[in-house]
């Protein structure tokens, strides 16, 4: 119930942003629907399925994360029916998909998840800081670099995140313990 | 076995044809990529709209007579891009007037409210925009809304005073449909495109 009510709250929260969204692409990409996804991940905290539907739930929340990671996705999000399909999808699609298949993943897969978007905010950073036309017609050259800079200090944030208990041990494992981290990854 | 991986086969077949779907076919993964296949896939009609040009005439956007019309969007105080595409116009208008072609070339203000007939001839003069193939012409402010959608224009303000805007050429055929975009700069394309050879 607790992380039910959360999760309308981080939803409404990204809803009441949407002056902001419409202001700023860093603000939109990178707080906007980072919160709409948080928002499924704590809706679905507390189900569980069964672990035949983990593959398929990763596949649903993959198209929908590399359909909002689209530049004419992020352009169409600020018109009324790609604000709705936002709002509801990110949640819907995309963060309680992922939640729901999260503890059926093995750990070298969580590793390739967690590697592909490091790589892939790399490559972002350096699209939008670099690309000589606007990507999003809605938006200035210069919030474009600043969402490119975001990206790449994004990357290196989640970088040291998931690098840190890698190197020096898990601190719900301890260090090194035998048991692995197949148990706590985040 | 087979059972089991169905449901991830559905998925991932799903998730693929919608991705290759929104993308026009991974062809278009900006809007302005999408907005220029959209208009040679279906063309637009344009509809009858006057502008008021350099002097103040009354001149229509659509094309007369089996003209073709060129249409470039600006703002007469435009500090960079539309400098640029201004002069790369006026290569165009040059080179089609060495050719003869029944073309006309429209620089659109945006802005009407601030490019006022003298404004826009101050930008005219210094692009040689002389008003015969080539003029630059204000909507009135109650079609420029209009305007902007059917062509896809997105205008928005900058930290300057000024505007950023999907800057392109547009070609309204003889037809009065809208039914290319080409970059600014794209001068061989867009001549090509009139001498009838899709490039």
């Amino acid at each position: 119930m607790r992380m039910i009510c959360l999760g309308l709250l981080a939803m409404a929260e990204a809803v009441a942003l949407r002056e902001a969204a419409a202001a700023s692409p860093v603000q939109h990409v990178l707080v906007q629907m980072p919160l709409l996804v948080l928002a499924g991940v704590l809706l679905g905290w507390n189900l569980r399925v069964r672990r035949d539907w983990a593959v398929p739930l990763l596949l649903t929340a993959l198209t929908a994360f590399l359909f909002w990671m689209l530049p004419r996705s992020v352009d169409w999000a600020l018109t009324p029916a790609g604000e709705a399909a936002k709002n509801l999808s990110l949640p819907l699609l995309l963060g309680v998909p992922l939640r729901l298949s999260w503890p059926w993943l093995g750990p070298v897969l969580r590793g390739f998840l967690k590697a592909n978007a490091l790589s892939m905010l790399g490559v972002l950073g350096f699209l939008y800081t670099h690309a000589p036309v606007r990507i999003c017609n809605s938006y200035l050259v210069s919030a474009q670099q600043e969402l490119g800079f975001a990206f790449l200090y994004l990357a290196a944030a989640l970088a040291c995140l998931w690098a840190i208990p890698v190197l020096f041990g898990h601190p719900k494992c301890g260090s090194f313990g035998t048991a692995g981290c197949s148990r706590c990854g985040v | 076995m087979l059972a089991r991986a169905l449901p991830s086969v559905l998925a991932a077949v799903a998730g693929g044809g919608i991705l290759w779907q929104v993308t026009d076919g991974a062809q278009a993964f900006t809007s302005e990529a999408a907005r220029r296949l959209d208009v040679v896939q279906s063309p637009r009609q344009v509809p009858e709209v006057l502008l008021e040009d350099m002097v103040g005439r009354q001149v229509p956007l659509l094309p007369q007579a089996g003209e073709v019309v060129l249409v470039e969007f600006i703002y007469t105080v435009c500090g960079d891009i539309c400098q640029i595409s201004a002069a790369d116009f006026a290569e165009i208008r040059d080179r089609l007037r060495a050719q003869g072609a029944r073309v006309r070339l429209l620089s659109v203000s945006f802005d009407p409210e601030r490019d006022t007939p003298e404004q826009m001839a101050i930008y005219g003069d210094a692009h040689e925009a002389d008003g015969v193939m080539w003029t630059v012409a204000r909507p009135r402010q109650k079609d420029l809304p209009g305007l902007l959608k059917l062509f896809d224009v997105t205008v928005i303000p900058d930290e300057w005073g000024g505007f950023q805007h999907n800057a392109a050429i547009h070609v309204i055929s003889g037809d009065g449909s809208f039914s290319a975009v080409y970059d600014t700069d794209a001068v061989e394309a867009v001549l090509a495109h009139l001498d009838g050879g899709q490039p």
